[in-house]
């Protein structure tokens, strides 16, 4: 241990470097090939170190808050820590959005920003912002760096932060002055953090305790989130043969699609407020259930004191503050889901033969009964197209292709999460916890970055593209043959639906006034722009949009009306759900208390 | 069990708790602590703190809060996975804890009032820190209810100011946090 250590001192003792040196070797050294930024005063001497090397490739992105959600698209597909370089001031206020997107989601980002020099931090200098002041609640972590000596662990340690337990965003601000300030670089350790050592391995009483649980269960349920997602490929392998052996019926989260394969007949599709009914239904009615990697969110559980109440719930969270947050769990394993599985399904294939589990043919009856209601059903039409039915064409014509897909917040973000098919996991980019419009075109050129030759499309809003539509002109700049497919009908959908549901469909401010034409403003961004309004049409120019090799904005003009369902309403039980050929009057469905609810 | 959606229950009896916290005293774990308190609705009654171990930079923050069951349990939790903070410990759990605060307390007054006010802090125990001919600064530490009481006595003996420490707290016993 002392000789490695040594061995270590000896190799980089020699090595004294500027403090923007020491930012990019440490970039380097942690494995990173893709910066995503913006320059600026403050951090002018980290882009020179920048431009006398060629192993971290620059992405110039157009808005700082499209650096932070360029490098989540980048991480969550894959499997990386994403990275931005922003500068003081505004620099560092644009990319909050992206810093609290990716704290709620759980997205390891470092984030370094650069700040005035030290000896004018405080002055209201030109540009300056307290930024780890600002950033201290959307961050999993931050340093502001006031000695050249603390800077080489500092940047590993971020790394390391933002990628060890619940991964998140950590923010690295450094003066100007560290940047020229010259010094002692050091190379990363196993072990960056001094104290920082989130538990992995779960407790395993408690794990055959839960095996025990499962082994007895008559109606149980797998309910798996983004959790499974972060803890890698292995974890999704892992949950794959778990839920084979068990035969157990196994629903998701938005965050956590792709898991679990969508093809396969043991899922029932998304659970939640826009879940569908089988999934819902199952969670309401079971006996055990076993949630992976998921966090009780309240998108997902509707309202709390009527959320599956006949249920044990076992609940494996690698944050041990998620256990017992929203809900009480009878089993709370705190660890990380690939250990966890693994500990599972050799307890699982350790079990007795000759004890009989409890059949579960009359379980998955119930849920054929659910199944057979066909709530993703909707009235086609041969003269508007249907933004379903756009979705299902999208994913029929993308079959057997090598997809990525994000989206943006609203309508079409649900419609995309319930009719496109995911069945590997990092292939689904949305911003789930914060909801932030504007996520996806960024995030589709972090993943295009990421996968060069994929096909990755960002399913789009009209307004959600406005709030990043600058990202085109990135899109262009790298060569980014990125897909923007917008569902356009003219309104912030989601929001139109709830004031359609709750304010009496008084459209307050929700309609998408004074549009821009979207094929002209992708051909002046340097795209390829593509309309559509005719379903007979569709399938043609879909083709035309996969084929092009370049950067495309699909205006895809569908029916202006269509709500999205299933919805649980506000307030509302799972068992409660509302239909899309139930939904004549729903605003009568959710009560006053309702009302007040997100 | 802050959801949007759950009901507040009355039925849920809430209870003070006194945590110990070890962080990294390093600039901004205060303003952490603190932050996830305010941000996320939780009450600090008291809190406290001062580097305890220099050689190692460590901090104790003594947080005196009040809530549920369950809220407690997720303070506790939230603050454990804070990246600076080393230990988390409930005071509480393990019986009643020793717990001190120190308090300043400005007098002022003249004849029979002033008289009273020295030998009411004289029967407290209170050390007098500084007199002039019309006023006393008089300091007292004790347990928390000895402390509201000498405070509540003064406010009748010329009270003018008050200056409080904020609660130290240790568990008993020979173990060691």
């Amino acid at each position: 241990m002392s000789k490695t250590k040594s061995e270590t001192v000896s190799e980089t003792a020699n090595e004294t470097m500027s403090g923007a040196e020491m930012v990019v070797r440490a970039l380097q050294d942690q494995g990173v090939e893709h910066l995503f930024g913006y320059p600026g005063g403050a951090v002018l001497p980290i882009y020179d170190a920048l431009f006398h090397q060629d192993t971290v490739r620059h992405i110039l992105v157009r808005h700082e808050q499209a650096a932070v959600h360029a490098a989540e698209g980048y991480a969550r597909s894959s499997g990386k820590v994403g990275c931005v370089l922003v500068t003081s001031g505004p620099g560092a206020t644009n990319a909050v959005t992206g810093l609290t997107d990716a704290l709620m989601d759980s997205i390891p980002v470092v984030c370094i920003t650069g700040q005035v020099p030290t000896q004018l931090i405080g002055s209201d200098a030109f540009q300056e912002a307290d930024t780890v002041g600002i950033t201290r609640h959307c961050t999993k972590h931050n340093y502001l760096v006031k000695r050249i000596e603390d800077l080489p662990r500092v940047l590993h340690e971020a790394f390391y932060v933002a990628s060890h337990g619940r991964p998140g965003p950590v923010v690295i601000d450094i003066p100007k002055d560290i940047q020229f300030a010259k010094g002692a670089y050091a190379r990363p350790t196993d072990n960056q953090h001094k104290t920082y050592r989130p538990v992995v391995s779960g407790d395993i009483e408690r794990i055959r305790a839960a095996v025990a649980l499962m082994a007895s269960a008559k109606r149980p349920i797998f309910y798996t989130g983004g959790g499974v997602i972060n803890s890698g490929p292995e974890a999704a392998r892992l949950l794959r043969e778990l839920v084979r052996l068990t035969g157990f019926p196994i629903t998701s989260t938005l965050m956590g699609l792709g898991a679990y394969p969508a093809s396969d007949q043991q899922f029932l599709g998304m659970l939640g407020m826009h879940g569908t009914y089988e999934a819902n239904h199952a969670m309401h009615d079971c006996d055990v259930m076993i949630n992976i990697g998921a966090r009780f969110d309240d998108r997902i559980t509707g309202r709390i004191d009527a959320f599956s109440p006949g249920s044990r719930k076992i609940h494996i969270d690698i944050d041990p503050s998620s256990i017992n947050k929203n809900v009480k769990a009878d089993i709370g394993i705190v660890g990380d889901c690939a250990h966890v599985l693994e500990d599972m399904l050799r307890l699982w294939k350790g079990l007795p033969q000759d004890v009989e589990k409890p059949s579960l043919k009359g379980w998955w009856g119930k849920i054929a009964g659910w199944r057979a209601r066909n709530c993703l059903a909707y009235r086609p039409s041969d003269t508007v197209i249907k933004p379903q039915y756009a979705l299902e064409r999208l994913q029929a014509l993308t079959e057997g292709r090598d997809t990525y897909i994000t989206t943006e917040v609203g309508q079409h973000q649900m419609w995309a999460a319930q009719f496109l098919k995911f069945d590997e996991p990092n292939r689904w980019m949305t911003s789930g916890g914060l909801g932030t419009m504007g996520y996806g075109l960024p995030a589709a050129i972090g993943a295009q970055i990421a996968h060069p030759e994929a096909l990755v499309i960002d399913v789009a809003g009209e307004a959600s593209i406005l709030m990043n539509m600058q990202e085109m002109s990135t899109a262009l700049q790298h060569r980014l043959p990125i897909k923007v497919f917008i569902l356009n009908n003219e309104y912030m959908g989601m929001v139109r639906q709830w004031q359609e549901l709750l304010h009496g469909g008084r459209y307050s401010e929700s309609y998408s006034h004074s549009l821009p034409d979207f094929v002209k403003l992708a051909e002046a961004y340097g795209g390829v722009g593509i309309r559509c309004d005719n379903p007979a049409d569709l399938d043609a120019a879909i083709l035309e949009m996969i084929d092009t090799p370049r950067p495309v904005i699909f205006d895809c003009i569908v029916d202006k009306m269509e709500n999205c369902f299933p919805m649980i309403p506000s307030g509302k039980a799972h068992n409660e759900m509302i239909l899309g050929d139930a939904a004549e009057d729903i605003g009568a469905i959710i009560d006053e208390k309702g009302k007040a609810l997100v | 069990m802050s959801s949007v959606y759950s009901e507040p229950s009355p039925a849920a009896p809430t209870s003070r708790h006194t945590l110990a916290v070890i962080v990294d005293n390093e600039p901004g774990v205060l303003a952490r602590i603190a932050g996830l308190f305010s941000g996320r609705g939780y009450n600090i009654e008291s809190l406290t703190v001062s580097e305890t171990e220099h050689e190692k930079h460590l901090s104790r923050i003594t947080i005196v809060t009040t809530g549920t069951e369950a809220e407690i349990e997720q303070i506790k939790a939230q603050l454990a996975r804070l990246v600076p903070v080393h230990r988390v410990r409930d005071l509480s759990d393990e019986g009643p804890a020793i717990e001190r605060e120190l308090v300043l307390l400005k007098v002022v007054g003249q004849g029979d009032q002033r008289v009273e006010a020295l030998r009411l802090a004289q029967a407290f125990g209170a050390r007098t820190l500084d007199a002039t001919l019309s006023s006393f600064i008089f300091e007292f530490t004790g347990a928390l209810e000895d402390v509201e009481r000498f405070i509540g006595i003064m406010a009748d003996c010329g009270l003018v100011e008050v200056s409080r420490t904020g609660v130290a707290a240790m568990s008993r016993g020979a173990e060691a946090m």
